[in-house]
C-alpha cells in the first residue's frame, strides 16, 4: 500500500487530532470536569496512527489504559469518546466504562483495558476467530513496556506463535511503567529480543517516526494475513505527561522531558511534509482549524448530552 | 420417551458433540483435551470427529486459555474452554473476573462474551489441596458470570448445551466423583434451562438444598431417613447464578425446615447466600428451626484418605444433620 499525498496529510491530521483531544482531556482532568482518571497519549501519537493506517476497517485492535490515541486512529467518533469520558449516556459505553474501557467492537476496536497486559490474550482470541472463519483479517495488539513483564505476555506470544495467529504485537515502550524505568525492570536493553524466545520476528523501531511504524506494521500485517504468523514490534517513544492525573513525576527530570519534546512526532512529520511540499503553511493552518473545530464539537456534544439514568444502573450485567 | 443410559462423562461428551455439529462456531480448547481426551476423558474421540482446528490442545497457559476464549467469543465464536482442575482457574482469574465477566456491562451492553469454561471441582480422589477445591463461591460473587453445577448425567447434558448457547461467560463446574455416575437420558435432543432448579426427591419434613455431588449423597441419606419415617425434600439448584430461589422458598414454606449441604468450605460458601436469601424472604416466617449449613471444613483439602473424607460432608453427616433438625 503506497501512501499518496492525501494519505500523508490525513496521517498528520489524525496525529494532531489525538494531540488536541488529549490536551482538552488534560484540561478537563485538571478542572475536575472528568471525574475519573485519564492516561494521556501525548508524545506517542505516531505509534497508533502509523500502525492503524496500515490496517483495514474490518481489522481488529486491542488497546490499553492509555487508549484514546488507538481509538481515534481506529476511526472512533470523537463525540462518543468525549461523552464517555464525561460519563454521559451518549458515550461509547453509555457512561459505564469511562476512559479505560472505550470499545466499539462493531468497528473492530475490542477495547481499551484497565489491566496492564489484559488485552494481549484477547487479541489472540480475535486471531483464533479470524483463522477459524478464514477472514484474512489481522489484529493489532497494543500494550506498553510494563505489560512485557506480565505473565500473559509470555503465554499469549507463545500461543500466537505456535498457532500462527494473525496478531501483530505492538509494544509502546515509553520508558516507564508508571514510575518504574525500563532499565530497572528489564535486564535486556532491546525489548524486541524477547521475540526470539517465541520463534517470531522481533523488530525495534523509532516510535516517533510515523512512516517507519507504518512500514513495519504493513510488513507484519501482511505476514499475519498470509498465515505466516505473528510479529513483535517495539516502538520506542515517550509519554510527555505523567502516568495519570496524580503523578508528581519524581522519577524523571524536567530536562529529560524537554529532550523528548524536541523529538515531537507531530512536528517532525509536519516538517517532513512541508519540506516535500505536501503541506504548506496555509493548509496546515486550515487543518489545525478543522481539528480544533472537531474537538470543540465533541466537547459541545458531550456537555449537552444527558448523564445516564439511574434506571440503567443494573442493566446489561448479563446479555440476553 | 426412549432413553439411554449414559455416564456423566458420556453425557457431557454428547452435549459437546451435538453443539459442535449444530453450530460451526463452537470449538473446544484446553490442556490435553485432544489426543489425551482431557484429564478426565470427557473429550475423548472428539478430535477424530472434528479435527484439531476445533479441538485445540493448548500450551500449559491458563491465562491465555481464558483470555483467548474471551477474545474469540467477543468476535463471533462460541468457545468451550477446559481448565483441567478447578484450582487452576485462579491462574486465569484476571481474564475471567476482570475481563470476561465485565465486558458486557463495561461496554454499555454493546458486546457479549458467549463462552463456557468447563472445569472439574471437588475432592475425593486423593489429589490433596491444589487439585480438590470447590471454588464456585468465589465465582458466584462476580457479577457477569453464570455458574452451573450439574449433579446428574441428565442435567450435565442439558445444562452444558444451554450454557454453550448462552450469550454470557458461563463457568460449568463438573465433579470428578460424578464422571462415572450413570443415569438415564432421553435419546432425543433436549435442553435444561439455566436458572431452573429441580426437586430431586419430594418430601414434607425438611427441605435439603444440595450442590453437585452432595445431591447424590443427600439422595442416599434420604432413603435411609425414609426408613425412620423422616421425609426429606431435596432441591438441586443446578445453576447457582442465576439462582432459582423461588423453588427453595416454596419448598421451605411447605416443610418449615431448611438444611443446605455443599462441599466447599463453609466460610463464605454459597450456602451462606442461600441461607440469607431465605432469611430475607417471606419463607422466614414459616421456619420452625434455624436454617442449618452442612459444608466442608474451613481447611485446605488434606491428602490422607480418612482426613480427606472427614473434610467434606458424607452421607452419614447428612443423615445426622437432618435428624437433629427434624427431631
Amino acid at each position: 500500500m503506497i501512501l499518496d499525498k492525501n494519505d500523508l496529510v490525513q496521517i498528520y491530521k489524525q496525529m494532531l487530532t489525538i494531540r488536541r483531544f488529549e490536551e482538552k482531556v488534560a484540561e478537563f482532568l485538571a478542572q475536575g470536569t472528568i471525574h475519573g482518571t485519564g492516561h494521556l497519549y501525548i508524545g506517542e501519537e505516531a505509534i497508533a496512527v502509523g500502525a492503524c493506517r496500515a490496517i483495514k476497517d474490518e481489522d481488529y485492535i486491542t488497546s490499553t489504559h492509555r487508549g484514546h490515541g488507538h481509538c481515534i486512529a481506529k476511526g472512533a467518533d470523537l463525540n462518543k469518546m468525549m461523552s464517555e469520558l464525561l460519563g454521559k449516556e451518549t458515550g461509547y459505553c453509555r457512561g459505564k466504562g469511562g476512559s479505560m474501557h472505550i470499545a466499539d467492537v462493531e468497528t473492530g476496536n475490542l477495547g481499551a483495558n484497565g489491566v496492564v497486559g489484559g488485552g494481549i490474550p484477547i487479541a489472540c482470541g480475535a486471531g483464533i476467530t479470524i483463522k477459524m472463519k478464514k477472514l484474512k483479517r489481522v489484529v493489532l495488539c497494543f500494550f506498553g513496556d510494563g505489560a512485557v513483564n506480565q505473565g500473559v505476555f509470555h503465554e499469549s506470544l507463545n500461543l500466537a506463535s505456535v498457532w500462527d495467529l494473525p496478531v501483530v504485537f505492538i509494544c509502546e515502550n515509553n520508558l516507564y511503567a508508571m514510575s518504574t524505568a525500563t532499565k530497572i525492570a528489564f535486564k535486556i536493553k532491546d525489548l524486541s529480543l524477547r521475540a526470539a524466545s517465541y520463534g517470531m520476528p522481533g523488530v525495534k523501531v523509532d516510535g516517533n517516526d510515523v512512516l517507519k511504524i507504518y512500514e513495519e506494521v504493513i510488513k507484519a500485517a501482511s505476514r499475519a494475513r498470509d498465515g505466516r504468523g505473528s510479529t513483535f514490534i517495539v516502538c520506542d517513544s515517550y509519554r510527555w505527561k505523567g502516568h495519570s492525573r496524580s503523578d508528581a513525576e519524581r522519577y524523571r527530570t524536567k530536562k529529560e522531558v524537554m529532550e523528548w519534546k524536541k523529538r515531537c512526532p507531530i512536528e517532525r512529520f509536519k516538517k517532513y511534509l512541508l519540506d516535500r511540499g505536501y503541506l504548506n503553511r496555509e493548509v496546515a493552518e486550515q487543518i489545525e482549524g478543522e481539528v480544533n473545530l472537531s474537538i470543540q464539537e465533541a466537547v459541545d456534544f458531550a456537555q449537552k448530552s444527558p448523564f445516564p439514568s439511574l434506571k440503567t444502573l443494573e442493566q446489561d450485567v448479563y446479555a440476553s | 420417551m426412549p432413553t439411554v443410559e449414559l455416564t456423566y462423562r458420556e453425557a457431557l461428551r454428547r452435549a459437546l458433540r451435538e453443539e459442535m455439529v449444530r453450530d460451526e462456531n463452537v470449538y473446544m480448547m484446553g490442556e490435553d483435551i485432544a489426543i489425551y481426551g482431557g484429564a478426565f476423558g470427557v473429550s475423548l474421540g472428539l478430535l477424530e470427529e472434528f479435527g484439531q482446528e476445533r479441538i485445540k490442545d493448548t500450551p500449559l497457559s491458563e491465562s491465555v486459555i481464558v483470555g483467548a476464549a474471551l477474545g474469540s467469543a467477543l468476535t463471533g465464536m462460541r468457545p468451550v474452554a477446559e481448565i483441567m482442575f478447578m484450582d487452576f482457574i485462579t491462574i486465569g482469574m484476571d481474564q475471567l473476573i476482570n475481563q470476561a465477566a465485565k465486558i458486557h456491562y463495561m461496554y454499555g451492553g454493546k458486546a457479549c462474551v458467549p463462552m463456557v469454561l468447563r472445569t472439574p471441582g471437588g475432592s475425593g480422589t486423593g489429589a490433596a489441596a491444589q487439585h480438590s477445591q470447590s471454588l464456585e463461591g468465589l465465582l458466584c460473587h462476580i457479577p457477569g458470570l453464570k455458574v452451573v453445577m450439574p449433579s446428574s448425567p441428565y442435567d450435565a447434558l442439558g445444562l452444558l448445551k444451554s450454557s454453550i448457547r448462552d450469550n454470557n461467560p458461563v463457568v460449568f463446574v463438573e465433579h470428578k466423583l460424578l464422571y462415572s455416575q450413570k443415569g438415564l437420558v432421553p435419546e432425543k435432543e433436549y435442553l435444561v434451562p439455566l436458572g431452573k432448579s429441580e426437586v430431586k426427591r419430594e418430601g414434607t419434613d425438611l427441605t435439603l438444598v444440595a450442590l453437585s455431588v452432595m445431591v447424590v449423597r443427600a439422595l442416599k441419606a434420604a432413603d435411609k431417613l425414609a426408613q425412620e419415617g423422616i421425609s426429606v425434600e431435596i432441591i438441586d439448584p443446578r445453576t447457582l447464578v442465576p439462582l432459582d430461589s423461588e423453588a427453595i422458598i416454596n419448598s421451605v414454606k411447605k416443610t418449615h425446615r431448611l438444611l443446605i449441604v455443599h462441599e466447599a468450605c463453609k466460610r463464605g460458601g454459597f450456602g451462606a447466600e442461600i441461607l440469607s436469601q431465605i432469611e430475607e424472604s417471606d419463607a422466614f416466617d414459616y421456619l420452625d428451626v434455624p436454617i442449618r449449613r452442612l459444608a466442608g471444613s474451613d481447611i485446605p483439602i488434606p491428602y490422607s484418605p480418612g482426613l480427606e473424607k472427614g473434610a467434606v460432608p458424607q452421607e452419614d453427616d447428612i443423615v445426622e444433620a437432618v435428624r437433629e433438625l427434624v427431631g
